[in-house]
């Protein structure tokens, strides 16, 4: 009779178990949902490099007519919101979700089912914006979206109802990271790794999330009074009842400067790992690299009225924002001097993820530099708006986040799939994607200085136009030839058996330091932390890490399918508000509390699982 | 390695972690994480309102209609709720289910009588010529007081669904945590109120 209660008992405390495709949907692994968080990503820029493409081609010659000129401002609208919102974050987000917890030795996020949320509206709201595309036209109005242009008079189609709906949703979900990683980083390193032993993609996800938590609710709120204009009829941004059209700029580039470095100090990030680990040098000048982090992100909350030097605020603003947008340069520069000092003298091996790595410190400068040259206030008012600015922000986005990310992709690859990339394709990929990037880049910024402006959908012959805009297109063809090589290495490695290598580049961090497979549970024992790299030193000195408790049953979360539900009804109160369907709305909406409140008072009892004892036999 | 080293690493790891003096529950961390955001949102839509509110259009002005009386009434029984709410987490503390539930109830009750006051405000507003659609004034009036008001209820929301957990199932630790968690959220919601009382009741009636 006991033993029937207790297996009752046990039954009972066992986890809800899901298969195939729920199991995915279900998981609170945080390693699972970085894989989808990168996956979704690359899904997403296949839509937004389609996108470019068309722009491109359309810019092919003058007066070409592919596209006509509201497909193409929906082209270049929609190319700009899916880089940023459900490329650049979250292939970011996704190393951060499955690289930052094995870094810092912890055994999960801080909040499991709050991280699948946060996935899940991502991924939801971003399929939100693109069946745009099917329901009258995408959003139209740029990636800025400003107004007068994206208000109800100018863009009376639903597509800037997308735009301030479905970023609302992707930014919970963006701001719920932010939330998740700063308690999961603060709260839960193993023992003795203190702040400035973290490794430094673990401090950039840390900066990040500071920027994440204070800058997406500007935007949040900037969206919120345009749909209250749009689908209320409520006057924030019109004019003749006492509206301001310069709020939403205000509000826009309060968020959109950090934006650009909520994207770009992850790249950061990943480059401080991956330079010292193929120079077999600890990295150089770690300290004032975490310091530098933090003074960027604290300056890129006071320069965002560089973004509004046209809008005629007075000599006095001007100049203040274009001295502290130029003070960035300065943490900028000593990262850069730091990466090349961690170089000098070591034994540099050029792998694919390096080659990206190295790409990444000439075209970041050059994109930085044109940076400079757009912050001097004067001379900004001859590039708004031109070409120029477009040669620029490529150049960081891409010269910058993108490159990283795809050497952050070569990196951990082995780490988050137990496979590596082929490195013959690798190499391929690596120079087709950098000589294509230059070759449709660089005209840009010769283009923007002879005066093409950006968003036009045709141009007339005769001002030295086409040729630049030709070399781009073409530039543009090779960059895809890049990425299919990309695409063909990853399903090809996918379909070779796992190498399950557990330190193919010799490691420094801590996610290198345990079995491939990554176990579910990460560490069987969690590591004592006594050093800066402490995996590499004790590799160096041939001991183990050191174990901070002893070999017993550990705790997991349980899976749930309720974030994914909840992810669900806010959707379709989206779907519920843009197409005037009120009672939907509110329905949808209502519901989303309840399950919000439930969420709140629910009780996780999770399970246990006992840790596989390694070959080499742990100590008890 | 020797099972003795090993324990003394153990007992070193303990300590470390023990001088890192960190809260145990990641839950309260993230809720102070949870608010910092809440302030820039609170923030982001406060600045809208100063930045909107001369944009009176046709509409009425702030200081011809705020009534003064009415919203200091509500104020002061929304200050009393953050009494109430500390009350509740102290009979908490003293293991005192009854009393904590109790003084929740009477928080929810003072939530809804706040929000009773300001359903009854907007209906007033919207008699004397104000809505949403007036003036940018009355949009960042509306938009501002109804997301304060939306939280109040949400809150007023979280904690019927304690007290139902609680009244169920008893009180642990966990659930201890939970009521901590929704009353700095309270406090929270309270505290923006003064905000507002402050920069658009008070100052909207001497400007
Ligand atoms: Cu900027």
């Amino acid at each position: 009779m006991a033993a029937i209660t207790e297996r009752v008992t046990l039954a009972h405390r066992q986890a809800p178990s899901y298969r195939g495709i729920w199991a995915w949907i279900a998981s609170v692994d945080h390693k699972k949902i970085g894989i989808m968080y990168i996956y979704a990503a690359l899904f997403f820029m296949a839509f937004g490099g389609a996108e470019a493409l068309l722009v491109r081609i359309q810019l092919w010659q003058p007066n070409n007519h592919v596209v006509s000129a509201e497909t193409f401002n929906q082209l270049f609208t929609m190319h700009g919101v899916t880089m940023i919102f459900l490329v650049a974050m979250p292939i970011l987000i996704g190393y951060i979700n499955a690289i930052v917890p094995l870094q810092i030795g912890a055994r999960d996020v801080a909040f499991p089912r709050m991280n699948s949320l946060s996935l899940w509206l991502f991924v939801l709201g971003g399929l939100f914006m693109y069946t745009s595309w099917f329901m009258g036209g995408a959003p139209d109005a740029g990636w800025f979206n400003y107004v007068p242009l994206s208000g109800g008079h100018f863009s009376p189609g639903a597509g800037v109802d997308f735009y301030d709906i479905g970023l609302q949703i992707t930014g919970i979900g963006t701001l719920m990271t932010a939330i998740n990683f700063l308690v999961t980083i603060l709260n839960m390193r193993a023992p003795g790794m203190r702040l400035l032993r973290m490794p430094m993609f673990t401090w950039s996800a840390l900066i990040t999330m500071l920027l994440i938590l204070f800058a997406f609710p500007p935007i949040t709120v900037n969206l919120i009074l345009q749909m209250m204009d749009r689908l209320f009829h409520a006057n924030f941004f019109n004019i003749p009842l006492g509206g301001n059209a310069l709020l939403w700029q205000n509000l826009f580039w309060i968020f959109g400067h950090p934006e650009v470095y909520i994207v770009i100090l992850p790249a950061f990030g990943i480059i401080s790992e991956i330079i010292p680990t193929f120079s077999r040098k600890p990295l150089f000048g770690y300290e004032s690299m975490a310091l530098a982090l933090s003074v960027i992100a604290f300056l890129s909350f006071m320069v965002w009225t560089h973004h509004m030097f046209a809008d005629g605020l007075g000599p006095i603003v001007n100049t203040i924002f274009a001295i502290t947008s130029m003070l960035i340069a300065v943490p900028t520069g000593i990262k850069i001097f730091n990466w090349l000092a961690t170089l000098w003298g070591g034994q540099i091996r050029f792998t694919t993820a390096n080659l990206y790595a190295l790409s990444f410190i000439p075209l970041f400068v050059i994109g930085g530099i044109s940076g400079v040259m757009l912050a001097m206030a004067p001379a900004d008012l001859q590039y708004n708006d031109s070409y120029f600015v477009v040669a620029h922000f490529h150049y960081v986005l891409f010269g910058g986040t993108l490159m990283a990310a795809l050497a952050g992709l070569y990196f951990w690859f082995p780490r988050i799939w137990g496979r590596l990339l082929s490195e013959r394709l690798g190499r391929w990929n690596f120079w087709l994607v950098f000589v294509g990037f230059n070759v449709t880049f660089f005209p840009m910024h010769i283009l923007g200085l002879e005066g093409m402006p950006r968003r036009i959908s045709t141009y007339a012959p005769g001002y030295g136009w086409t040729t630049p805009n030709q070399i781009a297109t073409i530039g543009a063809f090779i960059l895809l030839a890049g990425m299919l090589v990309l695409l063909y290495n990853l399903i090809s490695t996918f379909l070779r058996k796992p190498d399950l290598e557990q330190d193919p580049w010799d490691g420094r961090s801590l996610e290198w330091s345990i079995p491939s497979p990554t176990p579910e549970y990460n560490f069987a024992q969690v590591p004592l932390i006594e050093d800066r790299d402490a995996y590499w030193v004790a590799k160096r000195q041939g001991k183990e890490l050191p174990k901070a408790e002893p070999l017993g049953p550990i705790h997991m979360p349980s899976p749930s399918l309720s974030p994914f539900f909840l992810a669900l009804t806010i959707v379709i109160a989206g779907y519920g508000a843009l197409l005037h369907v009120d009672w939907l709305a509110l329905i949808a909406l209502l519901a989303a509390f309840w399950q919000i409140g439930l969420q709140l008072v629910h009780e996780d009892h999770g399970y246990h699982v006992h840790p596989d004892v390694p070959a080499g036999g742990a100590a008890e | 390695m020797s099972a003795h080293s090993e324990t003394t690493r153990i007992a070193i790891a303990h300590e470390t972690s023990q001088e890192l003096g960190l809260p145990k529950d990641h839950r309260i961390l993230g809720i102070w994480i949870f608010l910092a955001g809440e302030c820039a949102f609170f923030a982001s839509l406060i600045g809208s309102y100063l930045g909107l509110h001369l944009g009176v259009a046709h509409g009425p002005t702030g200081a011809q209609i705020f009534d003064l009386p009415l919203t200091t009434v509500a104020t002061l029984i929304l200050l009393t709720s953050s009494l109430t709410v500390v009350l509740g987490v102290a009979a908490m503390q003293r293991r005192d289910v009854r009393g904590m539930q109790l003084w929740l109830w009477l928080t929810a009750l003072l939530g809804l009588f706040f929000l009773e006051f300001q359903g009854y405000e907007f209906y007033t507003f919207y008699h004397g010529g104000l809505t949403l659609q007036t003036s940018a004034f009355g949009s960042a009036f509306f938009t501002l007081t109804g997301f304060h008001g939306l939280h109040v209820a949400f809150g007023v929301f979280w904690i019927l669904l304690l007290l139902f957990q609680s009244m169920k199932h008893g009180i642990n630790e966990d659930r201890t945590t939970k009521v901590f968690v929704m009353s700095l959220y309270w406090h929270f919601v309270d505290v923006v109120w003064v905000v507002i009382f402050t920069l658009v009741y008070l100052a909207g009636k001497v400007g």
